[in-house]
């Protein structure tokens, strides 16, 4: 393009070869906002120099709420004056990431009209990100985005927004309707979401089955995974035209099983569903022929976080069966109870994952009132160093039990 | 606040069933099976005999409005204008006809868009912002999944691999993405803690809030040269660049050392084997921009060797269990280094506690 602002030999480079360009992308805007232009100009140097020209530079938002605003400044803004500021608006997605023509068409004339014209759909964790505005631009985007229906998500130490896996809208195997209750959830913790109020971040993520498309497992404090309780539901008329079609119902299958409980024998498959644990894989090969049960709901799990601080972690079940249709209620009560503990004792910056790292499991299940199971954990402790509750020895007192709860930092290693 | 008292809060997201096409509401908790007719093609059938017709196709996820519109053209003319996007930022198209398939995945392709990503194949990088709007980024994000999803692209539109293959990509340990559980980790790293600029600190930023800002407590007060001002204790540092984002006389960034790791094996899905993390193949590749061809090659090879070798359905860390991770390092030629072997918290997990060895 002879008439670009700056030259970008570099960045021009990843305009070639088959994947989509973001280069394109920006340039297309380019043509239109000299924010886009800055944009290009400054990450060309980020090319020549290897480094981000961005720094952070205080906290911008819209009135009245403490997120969902990342505000980003050039340190280059005598070369870029365009991007001198570039904060980013983390718009709150429809569940499911569904949309018409529409209301895409009437998101980008808003965004036209205030911002960069540059958007990702979406951001890691869900929200709609519209890429790059200036300061006093986000207010008129912000009453914009309402009058069309939408309002900003989280960022910071509050209930981030919410996601949900595309379930029962367009898939067989969801067992509990994910859209509807990242819906709900996100709606009845609207005040949560805005406003920091946590020690950190907190997330849920509602899967509908153990595929676990939207990551739960590993991103969410509190990742909802859509289970069922009974038998698989079996098709053996399916399940021939499968081994007709040519699958190795054996090898494919029975082997694969990583619970070895099931059973071909060429002719009926048989299915132990009680050793069965529900890893799906037998399903995901025969869509036809094997459905999840129909006593359906969600495994509740806890406490997913990222490396930052103390090494990463995948969530581990707090209660392993809800049923589909008492789970808004059953989260609602026990969230209130984990949300109350971990703002009370929770550490600045630590995740609830981390808080029950630090006290322990038993410590936080004492306080949010659940009883142990042993669907928690893979094995019992195999370490001799049981700390016994006051209640539990002979000259144990009230008083011991009590310093037993609220000491929470016995090490359990 | 009351001088604006038509200004809406909190109002919360749209609700979804505004934004579904008509066969999906109508059977809405009621489909029966899926099946898979071609690479990006994927039919779902209803107990009450319905089809949708999804038609998915890979984007940057960096979009300009002017794509985004596209997009929205797209589906008005072969989806009624119903369109949703996937969690790895992949577009998809709704049809009720499947007689507009052909003709939208012409659409898309000559538009620059690949058809595809379903079943077992490549899907979309998940990525982070890197040098487009981060100022803790070790490393580029778009710029490294373009250039690896132009290697890579005949797995996306086709599905030839021995199971799914995800990759995902964060530009600092921060990880604003999901990439700890993929199949193949690329993720940007700083090497060396904060350099700390003792002429200008005091002036531009509040010592104790710099203090405080630290997650693992590695900074002190100091004074040098006379001067108050903090340091770092090199060894608790873990580069997340906290101190960076509340006082720019921290820099943490820093050409020469700043780079990329390469992990591999993680999942999230629990088919088969439980969810796992990705475990470190590079410890360190260093920038090199625009295209990154070490990086590439390194993910190239790593793919490679894991589609010639694994067994169908195995998944890259499924594979790995099986042949054991001596023979990962030998089969990919990657050397094993004495950073392979954790020594962060509970670091003994990880180490050999048996004699169960492979030759
Ligand atoms: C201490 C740890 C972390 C820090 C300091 C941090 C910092 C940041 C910063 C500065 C950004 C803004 C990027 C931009 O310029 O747009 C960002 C974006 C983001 N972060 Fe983090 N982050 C941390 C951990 C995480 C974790 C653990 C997650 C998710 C599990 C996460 C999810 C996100 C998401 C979804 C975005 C939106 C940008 C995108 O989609 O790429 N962050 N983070
Ligand atoms: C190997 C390199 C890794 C990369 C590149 C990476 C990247 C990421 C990214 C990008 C996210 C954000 C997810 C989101 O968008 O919500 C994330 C979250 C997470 N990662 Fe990793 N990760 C890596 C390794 C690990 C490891 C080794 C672990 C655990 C041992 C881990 C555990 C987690 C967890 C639990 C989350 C969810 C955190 C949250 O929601 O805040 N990751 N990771
Ligand atoms: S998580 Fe399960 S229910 Fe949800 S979309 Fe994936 S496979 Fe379907
Ligand atoms: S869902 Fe998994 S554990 Fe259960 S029968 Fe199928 S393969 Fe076996
Ligand atoms: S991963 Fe690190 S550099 Fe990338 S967006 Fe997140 S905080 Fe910024
Ligand atoms: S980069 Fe993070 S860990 Fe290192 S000194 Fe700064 S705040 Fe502390």
């Amino acid at each position: 393009m002879a008439d670009q602002k700056y030259p970008t030999p570099l960045l021009d480079e990843l305009e070639k070869g088959p994947w989509p360009s973001f280069v394109k992308e920006i340039k297309a805007a380019a043509k239109a906002k000299p924010t886009a232009e800055d944009l290009l100009g400054q990450l060309e140097l980020s090319y020549e120099e290897k480094i981000s020209h961005w720094k952070h530079g205080g906290i911008v938002g819209v009135m009245g709420y403490g997120g969902g605003v990342i505000g980003r400044y050039s340190d280059v803004p005598e070369k870029f004056p365009n991007v001198s500021h570039f904060h980013t608006l983390r718009v709150n997605h429809p569940s499911g990431w569904f949309y018409t023509s529409d209301v895409l068409r009437k998101l980008c004339d808003i965004w036209e009209a205030h911002g960069s014209d540059l958007t990702n759909f979406h951001g890691s964790t869900g929200d709609i990100i519209l890429l790059g505005t200036k300061t006093d631009e986000l207010e008129p985007t912000f009453n914009d985005l309402t009058k069309l229906g939408f309002d900003l998500g989280g960022s910071g130490s509050v209930m981030r927004t919410p996601s949900a896996c595309v379930g029962q809208a367009r898939c067989e195997w969801a067992c509990y309707d994910t859209m509807a209750l990242c819906n709900d959830l996100t709606h009845l913790y609207q005040d949560e979401l805005h406003r920091p109020a946590f020690p950190y971040k907190f997330k849920f993520k509602c899967s509908g089955c153990p595929n676990d498309c939207v990551a739960s497992i590993a991103r969410a404090d509190l990742s909802i995974i859509g289970t069922w309780k009974d038998d698989i539901q079996q098709d053996d008329a399916a399940v021939s035209e499968y081994a007709a079609a040519g699958l190795d119902i054996q090898k494919d299958v029975c082997d694969r099983c990583p619970t070895k409980c099931m059973d071909w024998d060429g002719k009926k498959l048989s299915i132990n569903n009680r050793e069965c644990v529900r890893c799906m894989h037998c399903i995901n090969v025969m869509p036809k022929a094997l459905r999840p049960g129909k006593e359906k709901g969600a495994t509740l799990l806890i406490g997913a976080k990222a490396p930052i601080l103390q090494g990463a972690l995948l969530s581990s079940v707090l209660i392993p069966f809800v049923p589909a249709d008492e789970l808004l209620e059953t989260l609602k009560e026990l969230v209130s109870r984990i949300w109350d503990f971990w703002g009370e004792y929770g550490n600045n910056r630590e995740r609830v994952g981390e808080l029950i790292q630090r006290i322990g499991m038993s410590a936080f299940l004492d306080a949010i009132g659940l009883d142990p199971v042993p669907e928690m954990i893979s094995a019992p402790r195999d370490n001799p160093y049981i700390f016994f509750q006051g209640e539990d020895v002979a000259e144990g007192t009230a008083e011991d039990e009590e310093v037993q709860n609220e000491a929470t930092v016995k090490e359990t290693k | 606040m009351g001088t604006q008292t038509d200004r809406l809060t909190d109002i919360g997201p749209p609700h979804y069933e505004k934004f579904l096409h008509p066969v999906i509401k109508k059977n809405y908790g009621k489909w029966k099976y899926h099946e898979n007719p071609a690479p990006g093609v994927l039919c779902h059938v209803s107990e009450t005999g319905d089809r949708i017709y999804t038609v998915r196709a890979g984007s940057p996820r960096l979009l300009s409005i002017q794509t985004v519109r596209l997009f929205a053209d797209l589906a008005d003319k072969y989806s009624g204008g119903y369109l949703r996007f996937t969690s790895r930022n992949n577009v998809e198209f709704l049809l009720d006809n499947p007689d507009n398939i052909a003709p939208l995945k012409k659409a898309l392709t000559d538009a620059g868009f690949p058809v595809g990503g379903t079943g077992n194949a490549i899907s979309n990088i998940v990525h982070t912002q890197g040098w487009v709007h981060c100022h803790s980024s070790a490393t580029d994000a778009s710029g490294i999944v373009k250039s690896v999803m132009d290697a890579l692209c005949d797995h996306f539109t086709e599905q030839k691999l021995p199971a799914k293959l995800r990759i995902a990509l964060a530009c600092c340990l921060n990880m604003c993405g999901a990439v700890h559980c993929s199949d193949i980790a690329i993720l940007g790293i700083h090497r060396r803690a904060p350099k700390v600029r003792h002429d200008t600190l005091n002036k531009v930023c509040e010592i104790p809030t710099v203090i405080a800002s630290c997650p693992t407590g590695a900074i002190r007060s100091a004074t040098v040269d006379g001067k108050p001002s903090v340091e770092v204790i090199e060894e608790q540092c873990m580069y997340c660049g906290n101190c960076y984002t509340v006082c720019p006389a921290m820099p943490l960034n820093d050409p020469e050392n700043d780079g990329l790791s390469i992990w591999v094996g993680g999942k999230v899905s629990n088919a088969r084997s439980a969810p796992s993390f990705s475990k470190l193949a590079i410890p360190f590749i260093p920038n090199n921009p625009p295209r990154w061809p070490e990086v590439v090659d390194a993910v190239v090879n790593i793919v490679d060797i894991y589609a010639r070798n694994a067994r169908k359905f195995e998944r890259m860390g499924e594979w790995i269990d099986r042949i054991g991770w001596p023979k990962f390092f030998e089969l990919t030629g990657i050397e094993f280094t004495r950073y392979h072997i954790d020594d962060f918290k509970n670091a003994g997990l990880t180490y050999a506690r048996s004699a169960h060895l492979r030759f």
